[in-house]
């Protein structure tokens, strides 16, 4: 396979996961901004830090106010993460790629670029979001869907898995970030409904508030929510879960390849973060300071598995 | 030919099944394909338009029907014109034999910008030049053809011959198994083939085959990718090449793999920055050394262009007499070259019957067709010719053949043109049976070109 294949597919999925998860911090947002409206604004603001859009935002615009916000991480050219904007990218990469991909999955994507830049040609009124947010979402599970049910299981599908992961590791490690402060044990002895505001927001930011309900028997705590985003391996947008794929997608090109890159031992040293650890000696350590290196991390291996499969030189 | 009821006897089964068909059905089949390309993502980019807006060729869903004898006459007639082709080409970048013998005036070379120096003495490998070659033909009576154009840089358009047959084979299953089609489909197969059979001489094991895009903006890329997809070979970009140890070697996830075959979808021009235009990225640097080394096949062969000047097609029925000693089986078009003097006077006297074309022009830029022009546009285009007559060259409008397209009316006539695709190699020439059939989509006009609003349609060659 040509690097610069591996690369195209890598951030396609990186793209089409951007944009999933994008959608999916909005439509938290969105639900505080209905219900809370004096949090809106906060609310909306550590959204845009979260998607690392503050200087770019804040370029533009003076106040955190619900419209701006939308329309800037819905359809905004000048936001490089906007969902129109990833689309856009996911989509010219399908098309550098296209003959790695089944037709399943080269149409998939491309119908999602035309149902979504339909979509978002004009702004978006508010009582429209829920609508056009389920629309992102829908497409961009049918592309997966297309991947996993189509395509050979060779090393193309690894460079697609690797990159869905990586995306998906470092958006839930950026919204335990922002609001790692609202899970420190000693937070949530002083309670409070600023607390369960977060909590919820940061379980519906990764699709978890049922599934939290359903797979863990205490109730809502700091530590618990915590213990489940970082260290849960039932949860598929938890840390360890998705460097647990990143070790055995890139683990099958190792063995198909026959050679062992500096990759490889880069994502079994993130592995080895989240494996046998319990969630106090992650307190222990410094929440902040964990994710922190947990965001570098990851960072670092996306830069060396480009290196190591040449995308580019 | 006609039968009473005015039906050609090659519609006469389709008529039948045309017949009894609801128009409203097809009307919404028609509509099915447009979706079904645009999901496919079956676009092209047009040039010039800043949006860089993907667009459609329009399809027609009636197909444009041959005769198997008509094919047969027209496959020979290809077949001789690039075996010509060919020969002249070997011969124009070798001894010249056909300029010494005063055939082809000396400087219709010297002066032709598609002429490479950096070709000459050389022989690429297997001696083939145009291992694709796209014809353009028009028809304009019963067996009666003329050749437009020979295309024998990279011809676009193979693709849509294949998506074309693909769509109506979805379509209209029913049609395949009472009217007896030849098949397309394995064009791809052929074309592999044909292309590994040209590799170098030093090519040990089986060749690696590449296509050369420019990029996904191209206005072809589509083609490319499709092309590569159904050939099961990369498609590479310039900056994904290198060479390494004397051979062109593409950059994979494992590293430099080295490609025996590069077919270049990319112009002589932009091939290598080190021999041609310093400034193009979308080649790579030293692939000519490499090629003249014998250790890459370049299809087609760079400097080809020097056979498909529109001056120099006006020469091809004396071309194809000097090397095959055979009379064309396919004719030429007119053409004034108004670089001669009395051939200026009488194309600037007749412009308003007569359609003027750039010398190295494509696509149908630039061009004057002079029974559809205006007062004004005629003055222009007299000036224009004036001021440099060498860059033109006249032909009389042909009364083209029609065939019915469908409209929300019914049938109705409309002008076409066909280009039919031959490959090339060692082992000889393989025509497809059939070809892109372009057609005017207004009514009266005689420009197909997809730039220019044509459309499409299947082109079926039939069985005996």
């Amino acid at each position: 396979m040509l690097g610069k294949t591996a690369g195209g597919l890598y951030w396609m999925f990186r793209f089409l996961e951007r944009a999933e998860n994008t959608a999916r911090l909005l439509e938290a947002g969105f639900r505080i901004a209905l219900t809370r409206s004096t949090d809106a604004e906060a609310e909306w603001k550590s959204v845009i830090i979260t998607l690392a859009a503050q200087q770019g935002f804040e370029a533009k615009y003076d106040t955190y106010d619900s419209t701006h916000v939308i329309n800037y991480l819905l359809r905004d050219a000048d936001n490089p993460s906007s969902i129109l904007s990833v689309v856009n990218a996911a989509r010219d990469n399908a098309r550098l790629v296209r003959t790695a991909l089944t037709s399943e999955v080269w149409m998939s994507v491309n119908e999602t670029w035309m149902q979504l830049s339909d979509i978002l040609k004009h702004q978006v009124r508010e009582v429209d979001l829920p609508d056009v947010l389920a629309a992102i979402r829908q497409q961009t599970a049918l592309v997966r869907g297309a991947l996993n049910g189509t395509m050979l299981r060779t090393d193309v599908y690894r460079f697609c898995q690797v990159g869905i992961h990586i995306e998906r590791i470092d958006n839930t490690a950026r919204i335990i970030d922002v609001k790692y402060y609202s899970l420190l044990p000693a937070t949530s002895i002083v309670g409070g409904r600023l607390d369960n505001v977060q909590w919820e927001t940061l379980l519906r930011s990764v699709s978890a508030h049922r599934s939290f309900r359903w797979a863990v028997d205490e109730g809502f705590t700091g530590p618990a929510i915590a213990n489940f985003l970082i260290l849960d391996t039932r949860l598929p947008r938890s840390l360890i879960f998705c460097s647990k794929e990143i070790v055995s997608n890139l683990a099958f090109i190792e063995q198909a390849y026959g050679e062992r890159a500096i990759c490889h031992d880069q994502a079994d040293k993130l592995l080895q973060r989240f494996s046998n650890r319990e969630i106090s000696t992650i307190f222990e350590e410094g929440l902040h300071e964990f994710i922190g290196s947990v965001l570098g991390d990851t960072a670092n291996l996306g830069y060396q598995i480009e290196k190591d499969y040449r995308f580019n030189i | 030919m006609m039968s009473d009821d005015g039906i050609r006897s090659t519609y006469r089964s389709y008529n039948e099944w045309f017949s009894e068909q609801d128009n409203r059905r097809l009307a919404k089949k028609s509509a099915q394909a447009e979706a079904l390309f645009k999901r496919t993502g079956i676009t092209f980019n047009v040039y010039g338009q800043s949006d860089a807006e993907e667009r459609l060729i329009p399809f027609d869903l009636v197909p444009r029907i041959v005769s198997n004898s008509e094919w047969s006459k027209l496959a020979r007639g290809i077949d001789q014109r690039v075996r010509a082709i060919n020969a002249f080409l070997h011969d124009i970048y070798n001894r010249q034999e056909i300029l010494r013998a005063g055939v082809l005036p000396v400087k219709l070379i010297a002066q032709n910008d598609a002429f490479l120096p950096q070709m000459m003495d050389f022989s690429p490998p297997g001696g083939v030049y145009t291992h694709i070659v796209g014809t353009d033909i028009v028809r304009t009576g019963e067996d009666e053809f003329y050749v437009l154009e020979d295309n024998a840089r990279t011809p676009s358009g193979v693709s849509y011959m294949l998506e074309n047959r693909e769509t109506m084979l979805q379509m209209f299953p029913e049609l395949f198994s009472k009217i007896r089609v030849q098949n397309v489909g394995n064009y791809p197969k052929n074309l592999r083939r044909s292309l590994e059979a040209s590799a170098p001489a030093s090519c040990n094991g089986r060749p690696t085959v590449a296509i050369l895009t420019p990029g996904i903006y191209n206005s072809a890329y589509y083609e490319h990718s499709f092309l590569a997809d159904q050939m099961g070979v990369e498609l590479v970009e310039g900056h994904d090449l290198r060479i390494v140890d004397g051979h062109v070697a593409m950059r994979t996830t494992q590293g430099y793999r080295t490609i025996d075959v590069l077919y270049r979808r990319v112009d002589d021009e932009y091939l290598d920055p080190l021999t041609f235009n310093p400034n193009s990225t979308l080649g790579v640097p030293g692939i000519m050394d490499v090629y003249r080394a014998g250790n890459i096949t370049i299809a087609n062969a760079p400097g080809t262009g020097v056979a498909d000047d529109k001056a120099v097609y006006s020469y091809i029925p004396d071309i194809i007499e000097f090397y095959t000693g055979e009379k064309a089986i396919l004719k030429n078009v007119e053409t004034y070259r108004c670089s001669e003097p009395d051939a200026l006077k009488y194309t600037l006297s007749n412009l308003s019957e007569l359609v003027v074309k750039e010398v190295h022009g494509s696509g149908g830029y630039g061009m004057l067709v002079g029974p559809a022009a205006s007062k004004r546009e005629l003055a222009d285009f007299a000036d224009k010719l004036k001021a440099q007559p060498e860059n033109y060259i006249a032909q009389p409008t042909l009364s083209l053949s029609t065939v019915p397209i469908f409209t929300k009316k019914g049938l109705a006539p409309r002008h076409v043109d066909l280009r039919p695709f031959a490959l090339v190699s060692p082992d000889g020439v393989d025509i497809t049976p059939g070809g892109l059939t372009r057609v005017a989509l207004k009514a009266g006009s005689l420009v197909v070109n997809s730039s220019q609003g044509g459309g499409t349609k299947d082109t079926w060659v039939l069985e005996d």
